[in-house]
Parts: C-alpha cells; structure tokens; sequence
C-alpha cells in the first residue's frame, strides 16, 4: 500500500521513540508524578522545607548508587558500600574524641582505601565475582568494626560539629549538603563522559575481550574503580553521620539495595555498557520521595515494605521497556 | 553398483537467512566402506555432518538410512538410526567419570572396555575423571564410545588431528576393520595421507553443492585438488599493481621475524619474516594453527618456544599492550571479538588511546574527534548509525575494527580473517585499504581463508598445515591450486605421477588393503 509510506508514526510510538532518545525525561516526568501525588494526599506538605528534606537524605543514596553505577558499567556491583560507609562514619566519630580532626579523617578512609583495593585485586586480579567479593569484604568489615567497638568503648562517640552542619545544615533553602555533592556529581558525570578512565569502563563492560585486544589491562581498570567506590562511599559515610548524627554497627547499611536500586531505575544496566550517573540522581530523588510517600500513607511496616518492592520492580520494569526500543 | 547404499543422502539443501550454506549436497555411502568427504573451508562439509547427525535439520533434501526415509531431528535420531559421530572436540563430561560418562548416552560397558584396548590405551581406569584425561586418549575415549553401539555409519570428523602418531596408527586400523566388517565409515580429513591409506571413495563438495564423487586412487589427488576449485582452476595472473601500491623497496631489516614459534602442540617450528611495507598472506585450511599464530604475534597467548624478533630485538609479550607498544595490531575475524558494541563508532575507534594508564584523564575532544574522522573518511566508513556499533552492517563494523588501527598509527596490522562474511564492495574497499597501507610502508599480515583473496593483495603467501610451515611463495607462483595443494600439505611442483598417492611410504599395505575391498 502506498498509503502506509507516508502515514504519521502513531503518537504513541513516537513518544517512544522520544523517550528512548532521551532517557531523563520519562524519569523526571516519574518524579514529578509522586510529587505531585504526594501534594494531592497531603495538602501543603509539597514546601520549601520538605525539599530541602529530601534532597538532604537523596544526597548520601545518590552518592553510594554513583559507586553502584561505576562498578555496574563495568558488569560488576559493590556490595561493601555499606560497610565502608559504616566504618568510616563510626571510626570518625570515635577518633574524633581524641585525634586532631585531619587525623581522624585520614584514619577513616583508610578501610576504605584497603577495602576497595581488596575489592579490586580480587575481581580484576582474581576474578572473584564481584557480588561474592564485595559481600566477602563487607562481612570482613563489619566483623572488624564490631572488634574495633570493643576498645574504644570507653571513649565514647561524638559528631564533629562540620559535619553536623555539612549533613543537617540549610542555608538559605540550600542544604549544604549540595556543597559537596554537586561538585563531586559533576565529577562523576565529567569523569564518565570526558575521561579516558570514563571510556573504559563503559567499554571494559560492554566487551572485555575487545579491550583487552586494544591494550587495556584489566586489573588495572577495576581496581582504581573499586578503589574508586570505596573512597566514595567513605566520604557518604561521613556525610551521613552528620545527617544521622548516631553511630552505630549498621549506620548506612539499610542504603546498599536502595543504592543498587536507584542505580537500576536510572537506567544504568546491570550487566554492564550501559547508563550514566544523572539517570541514577533521579534514580535516587525517586526511591527517596517514593519512601516519604509510603510513610505518610500510615500503612503498617510490612505492607510498605511490600509496596515498595512492587513499585521498584514495576518501574524498572517500565522503565527498560520505554527506554530499550528495538 | 550392485550393493545397495547404507546411507544415501541426496539434494540437501540448508540456508541461514539469504545465505545458502548447501544447496545440493549429496553423498552416498555403501557398506563396507570408507568415504572421504572433502571440501575446501566454507564449502558446507561441517553443515552436512551436522545434518546428517541430527544437530540441525535441513530445509530440503531426503535420507535414505539403508533404504529407508528417515526423519533424523535430533542427534538422539541419528543414532536410533545408526549414525554416530565422533567430532573434533572430545564430547564427554569433563566433570564425570568414565563409567557415568558411559552410562549417560546407555553405552554397554565391556564392549566399549575391549575397544580401548584394541585401541591401544592398555591401562585405563573408568574411574578417572573425564578432565584428568589427556586430550589424546580423550578423543580415542570417544572414538571406543562411538564403536561400542555398533553403529551402522561412523562420521569421523578430523579423527586423528590431535593424535601422536601411535595412537593415530591404532585408529586408523581400527577405522579400516570398520569396513571390513561391512559398516560404513564417513572420514572427515585434510590429510592426504591418511586419505589415500583409508579411503575407498572420496564426496567432494564446492559451494555448497557436491561436485564429485571419485575412487580413491594412485593420482586422485590431483582430480579432488581441481573439484575442490572449479572452474578457478585456471591459473590467474597477478594483477599488475600501478607504482603507488608497489612494495617499498626492502630494508635490511625485516619488521618481524619469526624463528622456530611454537605454541602448545597446535604450531610448531614456524619461521618467517614480516619487512616493512609488505603484505604476507598467510593460506591454512581452518585450524591448522594459525590462530595460534596470530594470538601469539598479538600477545594474547604466550608462545611456548622460538622467538619473536621486532625490528631486530627480540621480544617478549605477555599482554596486547606489550604488541601495540611494539607497533603491532591484531584485528580479530570475528568483529564481536573487537567491538564494543553498544558504544559509538568514535568511541570504538578511539578505543586504544585510553588504554595506558598515563590517558586515563580528561579526553582532549577536538584532537580525538579529529583523528577518528580522519581515520572514518579513510575508510569511508557508512556513519549514519554511529550512535552504536551494533547498529552497523558487518561490513562497516569490520572498518571500525581496522580504522582503529589506523587511527593509533600501528605500523603493523595482522589480519584475520578480515572480509569472512562481508559483501563484495566492502572486501574491494579492503583490499585496496591493505595494498595502500603497504604502499606507505606499514607491514600487513594477513590471514585469508578465500584464496582467490591472495593474488589480489599479498606480496608473499605463506602456507601452514598441521601447525608447520609447509612453504612460503612468492605472490607470481600463488595460483589457487598451488595453494590448495600446499594448504593440504602437499608438496610444491610435485607431478600427479610423483604425488603422495603414487608413492605411500609406510601406508603402502594397508592402502592396497582397503583398495581390495572394493566391491
């Protein structure tokens, strides 16, 4: 039929296709659907303050799920965020009582620089599988940490006054959170699309064998990645307990799966090549409005617990299908 | 003939998409016998056997099995229908025992046991793990598996290739009582030798279709080399090459030389020299080493012995990047090998220059961008869908692989395998860009598996079979069947009256053997 030459593309195909080309909107377009959601259940709630809220406690998952969006470019996943966030929060916090506070900084990334190299030597020299691998260090960490609990039980705990302010503090309507976040977003995303360290790991996911005919080496790409990660979870555990402002074993262990998660929801794929880190901010604002959602629904525990998986696997779901056209 | 065939094959036909990989094969086999099928790469012998055995089923043609049409859907078919195989790559369990090995395909136990040992292989336990098992016995394991069921027709697919030479003797023997016992025996080979021992008949395939059907004997040889290549057998003359795409004139120094490279058991003492502004074919029937070869030279693999000289100093990589510091780049035949295929044309290209450590930080964009056009309009490169590899044809991908090269100015380029699977217009494109590279000085090694390709773009050809050098020709004595010939392992310039067949050293006996048992 001659006709069917010049028939429009349907609407809806074409808004596909528009979505498929750009990957953000549909995502901010999902953002601004619970938003407004949101506004309609709870009149007025929707303010200044609650913005300033929830971009306060999107920053620390947005950061761990930029590890997660790294280490998945590349095939891989990092586990150990978690823990590595843990230990760096609870070891300032406990250093901080006795050390010069440059010191204690400097003793509170050092787990995460072993843990991330550890990481790294054993999936890029070892070839571990990263699931085991960072399950093993982060249960490695954790158990040190608990030992660590134990000497320094006596000398109590307490929450550098900068970081309280960096975590909690708003100025004039800007968590200053945003201070250290954006620049290190902006990193991230410069660091992805303009760096040869970038490329890589977009390629190392996407063919590692094609890499490795063009002279990459392998070990090397992933264990300054895991290094990577770690060292930015490190710095999300100390931004944390200043938001949190309470010490304990398992500070931002329940933000390992939101990470991955938001990681997913972004658009970034799991089996490496494919996504980016402004996909994953968005990821991470979605998991953080969706969970106020849920809370002001005044639901039992376990059923938000429920509708929270359900909404997770349906957008992904939904998600990868508008996105993925072919 | 009077006998009426065991196995009757006949207009077989198998396409994959638009491309036909048979069109009309045929082949019959009678009992007691044991047939030769022969074809050179790419002419449809493995798409047969793996009809015949069940693995895939054809879109036309009929099977005849003693007579009878058979259905054969399955490899479980086949063998209900009395056709077994015993392939290439040992196919028992790695992580099982002998015995469960056995017991999984229901094969009867103490047969098999004295097959073994007829066999050769005195002292097996059925209690050892198929992975402790070296590759030798394991191939003759499978060849007893196969002989314990009785089969009507056995298929040997390059039986003896991994074999020392006792072993090898052993199966031979046992392979002509086959026919003796009036089985039937369908033997896949490359080798001659072995051929002519064997053999009673020999199908010989072209293009998909069989061109022939001819009796083993003293100067057939020559009769299959010319079936194998058609009407090509008329000798071609080197195209005269215009001044630009002469060769450079030859240093002293050859770019690479190769002395006496060894890898493993599949290449052997191969010796040659690459000079700067040449391109050297390599012709080797598939997986006679060349791979090998190439992975070796590309720093993939580390050879086991020789010695790899790069102008002049000796080398020794242990990783890609040790080759591409030394100026030497490997394009893979297989474009999924080299691509990352859900990223950009730019990227792909661009690939190599973020590989060391020191260019891990912010890409300079202009400067990238204005190498990668450089190295797209070379090429000419179809750049309408660049947003991902995967969206290009195989053609333009195959580009891709190369104009990354060029890109990073590698002064040697090996090639394997570059035009498999690409239309017509592409492989010009190549052969013109390979010439052109030549011309200005760079080294090409090229592995070629069209022979018609050589006389096109080689200076020089180098001829491998069974992991050795078998010669090296000047581009002038290169003609198809030259190279056919050498590609079987067959000497140069020998005579049909002076050829392996008429004068079989210690095959004598058993060839005229298996020639007495002819109907």
């Amino acid at each position: 039929m001659s006709t069917s030459a010049i028939t429009p593309v349907p609407f809806g195909r074409r808004i596909k296709r528009f979505m498929a080309d750009r990957p953000l909107v549909p995502l901010i377009i999902l953002l601004v659907i619970l938003v407004v959601i949101l506004q309609i259940l709870r009149p007025g709630i929707v303010n200044e303050r609650w913005i300033a809220n929830t971009i306060k406690f999107a920053i620390p998952l947005a950061i761990l799920a930029g590890c997660q969006t790294m280490t998945m470019l590349t095939g891989g996943i990092d586990l150990s965020v978690g823990t590595v966030a843990t230990m760096s929060a609870f070891i300032m916090a406990t250093q901080i009582v006795s050390q010069d506070p440059a010191i204690a900084f400097l003793l509170a990334m050092m787990p995460a620089v072993l843990i991330g190299l550890v990481n790294g030597i054993g999936v890029g020299v070892f070839r571990v599988h990263p699931l085991i691998m960072t399950l093993g260090t982060s249960l490695i960490g954790t158990g040190c940490l608990q030992v660590y609990q134990r000497t320094v039980i006596a000398s109590g705990a307490k929450i550098p006054g900068f970081l309280a302010w960096l975590g909690t503090g708003v100025t004039s309507g800007f968590p200053n959170a945003l201070l250290l976040f954006v620049p290190l977003a902006a990193l991230i995303v410069f660091t992805l699309a303009r760096t040869g360290f970038g490329r890589l790991l977009y390629a190392v996911g996407d063919n590692e064998r094609a890499t490795r005919l063009s002279g990459v080496q392998y070990w090397q790409v992933i264990t300054a990645l895991y290094v990577t990660s770690s060292l930015l979870a490190g710095i999300t555990g100390l931004l944390y307990i200043g938001l949190i402002k309470a010490p304990s074993l398992s500070l931002a262990e329940p933000l390992v799966l939101p990470s991955v998660a938001a990681a997913v929801i972004g658009g970034t794929s799991i089996f490496g090549g494919r996504g980016g880190y402004t996909g994953t901010i968005i990821g991470a604002l979605i998991l953080t409005v969706l969970t106020t959602l849920l809370t002001i629904l005044q639901m039992p525990e376990g059923a938000r617990r429920i509708l929270f998986g359900l909404i997770v696997l349906f957008v992904t779901a939904a998600y990868l299908r508008i996105v993925e056209e072919r | 003939m009077t006998t009426s065939p065991l196995l009757d094959a006949t207009g077989v036909a198998k396409n994959y998409g638009a491309v036909a990989a048979l069109r009309n094969a045929s082949l019959s086999v009678l009992p007691g016998e044991v047939h030769a099928l022969m074809g050179a790469n790419g002419a449809g012998k493995s798409t047969l056997v793996k009809i015949l055995t069940g693995a895939i089923s054809a879109n036309a043609g009929r099977i005849l099995i003693r007579g009878e049409a058979r259905d054969i859907r399955s490899p479980a078919a086949a063998r209900r229908a009395g056709l077994l195989p015993v392939y290439q790559e040992p196919s028992l369990i790695p992580d099982l025992d002998v015995l469960s090995n056995l017991r999984l395909t229901g094969t009867p136990v103490e047969p098999f046991r004295a097959w073994v040992r007829e066999l050769g292989i005195a002292d097996l336990d059925l209690r050892d793990t198929a992975r402790d098992i070296p590759l030798a016995v394991l191939r003759v394991l499978d060849l007893a598996r196969a002989l314990a069921v009785e089969p009507d027709v056995l298929l040997l697919d390059e039986m003896t290739a991994a074999l020392p030479a006792n072993l090898a003797e052993k199966v031979l023997e046992v392979v002509r009582r086959q026919g003796d016992a009036g089985r039937a025996v369908i033997f896949i080979s490359h080798r001659f030798v072995e051929i002519s021992a064997l053999c009673d008949r020999a199908t010989v395939l072209r293009d998909g279709e069989t061109v022939g059907v001819v009796d083993i004997v003293p100067g057939v040889e020559e009769k299959i080399v010319e079936l194998m290549l058609g009407t090509r057998i008329v000798k071609t003359h080197v195209a005269a090459r215009s001044a630009a795409e002469k060769a450079a004139p030859a240093p002293a120094r050859p770019r690479l030389a190769v002395h006496n490279l060894r890898v493993g058991t599949k290449l052997n003492d191969v010796s040659f020299d690459l000079r700067d502004g040449e391109v050297a074919g390599v012709v080797a029937l598939e997986g006679q080493g060349q791979d090998e070869l190439f992975a070796a030279l590309a720093g993939s693999i580390r050879p086991s012995g020789g010695t790899i000289d790069v102008d002049g100093s000796p080398v020794k990589f242990s990783h890609p990047i040790d080759a591409i510091r030394a100026g030497i780049a490997y394009v893979p035949g297989d474009r999924s090998e080299a691509l990352a295929m859900q990223r950009s044309v730019r990227e792909n290209i661009a690939l190599p220059f973020s590989a060391a450590l020191r260019n891990w930080g912010p890409i300079n964009m202009r400067k990238e961008r204005a190498t990668v056009l450089s190295a797209i309009e070379r090429l000419q490169i179809d750049t309408r869908a660049q947003g991902e590899v995967q969206r290009l044809s195989g053609g333009n991908q195959q580009k891709v692989t190369i104009a990354r090269w060029i890109a990073a100015d590698a002064r040697t380029i090996l090639c394997f395998d570059p035009t498999r699977g690409i239309d017509v217009g592409t492989k010009q494109e190549i052969y013109k860009l390979l010439r052109e590279l030549a011309g200005h000085g760079k080294s090409v090694l090229f592995y070629t598996s069209e022979l018609e390709e050589v006389q096109r773009v080689c200076d020089r050809v180098i001829v491998i079979f069974g992991g050795r050098l078998v010669d090296i020709f000047p581009v002038e004595e290169a003609d198809e069947p030259a190279l056919m010939r050498a590609a079987y392992g067959l000497p140069r310039g020998a005579k049909a009256d002076i050829g392996i067949l008429a004068a079989p050293t210690a095959s004598d006996a058993p060839s005229s053997d298996a020639l007495g048992t002819k109907p």
